[in-house]
This record gives structure tokens, sequence and C-alpha cells, in this order.
């Protein structure tokens, strides 16, 4: 295994990445993106494409940068940092990571089509408050060469400006199997799919989705028919370890934010900062962040290294991310006091995409549970 | 890279073959606990010949300061070697040869501000288990405020006059020599004016008492110093003090550095390997189907595999030559806190059977109660907290 510490390649992206963003991404962004009623912006996806991020784990045949996951952990954590949005987890990690292990020729065309930035692709597994991939009920019934699919996806991030979804559909077994699944490469305009998004605490893009009927064929299964979770899963490991990268990357903004308040603000004539109470508090909370760093960076190493036995450090990693990032915001409104209630004041942004990042791709029940049965109990 | 992989396969099935040439079986299967440590010195019986066996056959080829260099009687493995050698010994069951505080400490502290006569003559004594070391650090009134010791050692020329109490000394009452601080300087602000001194127990005016705690166990004593006459050479360029004089301070910082990486890296390997959940289902194959136990064990296990990267990844750094410095009060705080939870939780899921002094479960009750002491010893959690405000988050102080 290789270190865990940033190569000198790593802080250079990291840096880079940092720089632009700073620039053209700040939490004022969000803010202006969220009071014109959109859920990201389109021209800095398009500069995103420009360096290459939506290439990031596409391999060079079709356009990419091919830099490996630890790679796409950095971009995504510094995403988070700023609370940049737009479709990278969706699109250019859990899509391109699913298609690429799918390897045809229509699944490298579409990989090309990922990395310029012409298609964005939505992940539409959920059906219900909780993420259970096994529990699609969703249905695609053999209907003469092709299938008919019938049911509906909450929850589904990007879902509203995607103009691909790849989408898990039962095609034998019951609610409940993980068995039965296959997955569907559609485009989001054939008919039979509509789309109503739905307004959501960090002002994203998500959307319920409703098939009625829509008419698939062979060409579409992404992998293999009845074994679509398989298929899917390396890319949803993937996404968790990257959405795990943003929540980490999104603790990080709210400490920063939170420390640099503790040693402005002062009451009683003095900093606050300088109140053993408050200093507790953010120590313990360093130390929490500290040790979801090594979970997240560990992640995306197995990955890179390891893909097959990825499931624990990747459950490990969002468990400790969705944890610490829900203390980093709670802490952070507590320490700022009133101000950190008012809208005016940024630290609120950073708890809404902490909440619905808990949430996204398993929340800390979930992943603990696959941590403890990866462990044996 | 790939050279280096194929290196340490062939160490770690080498050290493997080692291990179970060495170790003698009937030891490899024991369960490991406190009772069990071979801690060396003139006054150490050993349980039985095989504990003596595996010692001698480890100290012949330098295991059990696997890290230090050859000339001073270790093996001077490289850190992905004595961690193989580490993993192995797990896997293979067998038991630490020798732990001490000459090894875990003294040591350390010794090589890297020990002079080459001093290294010499002090660590293959440690390294051989021959002379067994205590640390005389805190006193009645200096605990968590540790430079205001006022144990004095006056100058008599060619030796120290020292007088003064220790206490929390770790098995003082059985140890051969100790490393103590103490004031050289009174007139010097508290930091500037301690030595860090080495000191035979037989030396007259040296007597210990052990203090019973609440685990029924006296791990610790209280150390007096009644006009102890302290030679201040033991030979040529062997001063008996470590670092320069009245510069103890720089001394017992670095260990405590340490110590506090130490005791939060410590339980680590309580369970041996298996998850919480796997050992807690060994005590009672029912007791996961409790809500509550469950979740806390699927918590612990959680923040126990993040735990282990995080040393993981502070030792790649250290390893880098970039020291952890402050940020080893973060392991010691975390470490600790989670030791103590996992304490609760097997205490909580062995029932009332955990309560019994000496039941199914063994010393269970004994290692819970010792567990408290855990974030008070090495500088207190909160101790740990105020050193992370002030030197890493910078907080200011007013």
């Amino acid at each position: 295994m290789t270190s865990l510490l940033e190569t000198e390649d790593e802080t250079l992206l990291r840096d880079s990445a940092r720089g632009f963003l700073n620039d053209a991404s700040p939490v004022s962004a969000l803010r202006a993106n969220r009071d014109q009623g959109r859920p990201f912006d389109p021209g800095l996806w398009r500069e995103m494409a420009q360096m290459g991020w939506t290439g990031v784990l596409v391999p060079e045949e079709q356009g990419g940068a091919d830099m490996g996951h630890r790679a796409a952990g950095i971009l995504a954590g510094e995403m988070g940092q700023v609370l940049a949005a737009s479709p990278f987890i969706s699109s250019a990690v859990m899509a391109a990571t699913t298609l690429r292990g799918a390897a045809t020729g229509r699944a490298k065309d579409a990989l090309a089509q990922i990395t310029s930035g012409e298609s964005i692709y939505a992940i539409a597994v959920d059906e219900g408050p909780k993420h259970a991939p096994a529990k699609t009920a969703l249905k695609a019934e053999k209907s003469g060469n092709g299938y008919r699919l019938s049911g509906a996806k909450t929850f589904v991030a990007d879902g509203g400006s995607a103009n691909r979804v790849l989408v898990l559909a039962r095609t034998g077994g019951e609610p409940g199997n993980a068995s039965g699944l296959t997955l569907f490469d559609i485009d989001v305009e054939r008919a039979g799919l509509s789309r109503k998004t739905i307004s959501t605490i960090d002002s994203r893009d998500h959307a319920r989705l409703n098939f009625e009927g829509l008419e698939a064929t062979g060409e579409d299964i992404v992998g293999e028919l009845d074994n679509g979770f398989v298929t899917l899963r390396h890319g949803l490991e993937a996404g968790q370890a990257a959405l795990a990268a943003e929540l980490s990357g999104l603790t990080a903004g709210a400490y920063a934010m939170t420390i640099g308040y503790l040693k402005e603000r002062k009451q009683f004539d003095r900093t606050i900062g300088s109140f053993q109470a408050l200093q507790h508090r953010a120590a313990h909370l360093f130390s929490e962040i500290e040790i979801t760093a090594s979970a997240v960076i560990n992640a995306g190493r197995i990955l890179d290294e390891a893909p097959d036995q990825a499931t624990l450090a990747v459950s490990v990693a969002k468990a400790r991310a969705t944890a610490t990032a829900k203390l980093a915001v709670s802490e952070g409104v507590q320490m700022h006091g009133g101000i950190g209630m008012t809208d005016e004041y940024d630290i609120g942004f950073f708890m809404k995409r902490a909440r619905v990042g808990a949430e996204w791709l398993g929340d800390y029940g979930y992943h603990a549970a696959q941590v403890a049965a990866a462990r044996g109990f | 890279m790939a050279d280096n992989t194929t290196d340490l396969s062939k160490f770690r099935e080498k050290i493997a073959d080692w291990i179970v040439e060495n170790c003698p079986a009937t030891l490899r299967n024991r369960p490991i606990g406190e009772d069990s440590i071979v801690w060396g010195g003139r006054n150490w019986t050993f349980d039985d010949d095989d504990q003596r066996v595996w010692m001698e056959n480890a100290i012949t080829k330098g295991m059990t300061a696997p890290r230090w260099p050859t000339a001073y009687g270790g093996a001077g493995l490289s850190r992905a070697e004595e961690k193989i050698f580490r993993d192995e010994m797990v896997r293979l069951k067998a038991p630490s040869p020798l732990e001490s505080f000459g090894l875990w400490m003294l040591g350390p502290a010794l090589l890297a501000f020990g002079t080459e006569e001093q290294k010499l003559h002090f660590l293959p004594q440690i390294t051989s288990g021959k002379i067994r070391w205590c640390q005389g650090y805190s006193e009645p009134g200096a605990g968590s405020d540790l430079a205001s010791v006022q144990t004095r050692a006056e100058d008599m020329g060619d030796h120290w006059l020292i007088n003064g109490q220790k206490i929390w000394t770790s098995y003082a009452d059985k140890a051969d020599w100790i490393f103590a601080l103490v004031r050289t300087d009174r007139d010097a602000p508290k930091h500037k004016g301690i030595s860090f001194v080495l000191i035979d127990m037989t030396t007259p005016g040296v007597s210990t008492k052990p203090i019973q705690l609440i685990s029924g166990k006296s791990p610790f004593c209280e150390t007096f110093f009644d006009n102890v006459k302290v030679p201040k050479s033991y030979g040529e360029n062997i001063p008996s003090q470590v670092g320069e004089i009245n510069r103890g301070w720089d001394v017992a910082k670095h260990l405590l550095t340490h110590e506090r990486e130490m005791i939060g890296s410590g339980a680590q390997g309580l369970l041996g390997g298996r998850s919480m959940g796997e050992f807690l289902s060994s005590l009672d194959t029912d007791i996961l189907a409790d809500p509550v136990i469950n979740t806390q064990a699927m918590e612990l296990e959680v923040d126990s595999l993040a735990f282990g990267m995080t040393l993981d990844r502070y030792k790649d750094q250290a390893e880098s030559g970039r020291g952890v410095g402050n940020a080893s009060a973060m392991l010691k705080y975390y470490g600790t806190e989670m030791n103590k939870r996992r304490y609760e939780l097997l205490m909580s899921a062995s029932g009332s059977e955990g309560v019994e002094w000496d039941g199914p479960h063994g010393s269970l009750a004994p290692e819970w109660l010792r567990t408290k002491a855990n974030s008070i010893e090495g500088g207190t959690s909160e101790v740990m907290l105020d050193i992370l405000s002030k030197r890493v988050l910078e907080l200011p102080l007013k």
C-alpha cells in the first residue's frame, strides 16, 4: 500500500483546485444560485470539464485524465470546502466508474461524453427515504425484444439537470434481494419518463423520476442482466468515498470559519477563543476531524489499489465523514452564537449540505452496518 | 517498490518461522493480560521456563527492541519490518518477550538526548531485561502542572543530594533504577531549572510505598528521596543526567510526546485482532441482539478502525521526517477516551458476570477500573485539549 500522506502531485492538484474554486465558486456563488433558483452554474461545470475534472476517472482513450480515486477525493474535498455545487459525484465519479466497469463500445462513448461535459449523468437508485439498493421495486418487464420500465425513483441527485440516467430496475426476484436487478442507461427525453424536481434544503438539484412503461432495449443494459447491483456497486462505492471527501472538505470549511470567529469575536472584554469551554469544544472537533481525514484518504487509496476489497474502507470513511460533518456544523453554529442562525451568515449553508450529504448514498447507520458485516458481526 | 514488497513478504515468512521456532508453543495460546507481561530486572521471577526461553531467544536476535540499532542490543529493523513483526506476533498469538519503561521511554530519551557512552552503557541493560526502570515524574503538588516539581537536587560537587517525594511512580517497588525530574535550579523560571536524572533505587535513602487503587491492584507507588547521594557521573562521558543540567524539561517533553502516542495507541491490540462484535459474540452469542449494545459496538468499530488508520497516517508522517509534534495530544486524548468506551461496553455486555472480581471473564472488572486512569496519566484529557487549543489551533490566551 502507498503512503497515507499526500504526494507532491496531489498537493499541486489540491492547491490549483483551491485557487480556482476560491475565485470561481466561493460560498457566495451558492447563495447566488439559490437566489436565482438554479441548482448549479453550467459555466462553472464547463470550466471543470476544460480542466479535466470531469475525466478524472476516465481512461485516456476516452479523453480522460485517469487520475484515480484519491485525486477525485481531493477535488470533491475542495468543492466541499466552498460548497461548490456541480454534478461531479453523480456524473464524473459514479457514472464514470460504473460505465468504465461495463467497458462496452457504448459505455466508452458515454465516457467520452462525460469527459467532454456533453453528458451529465444521474444515478437513480433509491425509492424510499433511506438508501437501500436491494429494496428496488421499479420493474423492468420483458416486452417483445425489450423491457418496459415502470415505477418511481426519489432523491435522484442531479436528476433535474442530467441528460442521461443510470436506473436500477428489478428484472427478477423480490424487493429486498440484491440479485435480480438490472442497470439501464436511459436518455431523459425518452417517452415514458417524467421528472419533478424536489426543493431540498441544500439548494441543489434533486428530482423524482417517474417511469410509466418506458421502453428499453437490451442495448440499454449496462453490465449483465439480473446482475446490475454488482455492476453498480463499484460506482456507488466510488461515489460514497467521494461524498465522504466532500463532507470532509465541508467540515474543514465550517471548522475554519468557526476557528476564525473564535479568534476575532470579543465578549466580556475577551476574545471568546480564550474561554476554555470553547477551546475544549474546538479541540475535540479538531480530534474528530483528524481521524476522519485518515479514513477518507484511506478509502481513496483502497479504491485505487484494491477496488474489490473497498467496501469496509469506504463505509468507515462515509460513516465517519457523516458524523464529523454533523458535529462540525452543529458546533459551528453553537460557537458562532446568534449570528450563526442568520441566513446572511454562511455557516447555515454548511449545515444544510451536511444534512443532505448525511442521507445521500447511505447514512451513518447504513455504513456502520456495512462495517459490522465486513468485520464479522 | 515491487522489490521492496517482495523483500517485505520474504521478511514476513522469515520472521514468522523465527517466532514459531523460538517462542515455545505453550506460550502461544495463553491469554495475554497485564499479569502475563514479562518486565525483567534484577528481582524478576518468570512464571515458568518457557517465558525465560522466549525472552532470551528474543534478546539474542535483538527483538526485544526491534528498531534500536544493533550496537545497543536492538535488531535495527525498519518501521515496515517492525510492523510486520508485531502483526505476525499477534497472528501467531505470541506474547511480547519483554516490556519495560526502559524500552518504551528511557531508551527513546537516551537515543535522542544521550551521549554515545550513555547509550552503550544503559541501552543494552534495557534490551537484555537486566535493569527494570521506572519513571519519577509526578509529585503530590505537581500533577497536571508537571513543571512545578519540587524534588530538590543540591549540587555537592561530585554528587547531587536529593530530597523530595514522587507519586504515581509505576512499579517503583519492583524497579531497579528510576529516571526522575528534579529541580537543580530553584531560582530559574519553573521550566528552566529541572534536570532529568538517573538514580539507582538501591541507593541509601530511596524508599517506596505502593498505593492501592480502586482496581484492587497497586501498580503505582509513592517514592521518597531522603538525603539520597547521586554521583554526577557513572563513568567517562556517562553523566548521571540525560541532556544538559537544567534542561531536563526538554527531555521530559520529548518523552511525554512519546508516552502520549503510546498510551493513545496502547489499547488497539486489546481484542487480539478480532472486531468488537466478534469479541462480544464470543462472550455471549445473543448479546448483539441488544440494540444498544449492538449500536455501541458498531460505533466503536467504526471509530477504532479510523483511529488505526490515523496511527498509520501519523507513522507515515513521522517516517517522512515530519514529526507529529503536539498532535500526539490528540492521539492520547482520543485513544484513551475510546478505550474507556470499549471497557464500558465490555462490562455492559458481560452483565452480572462482569462484576465478579474473578469470574468467567477473568480480570475484566479490574481492567475496566484501571482504564479510568488512562485519561488522567501522562496528562489528563483536559490538558490534552488545552495543548491542542493553544499549540495546534492557536486559540488566543485572552
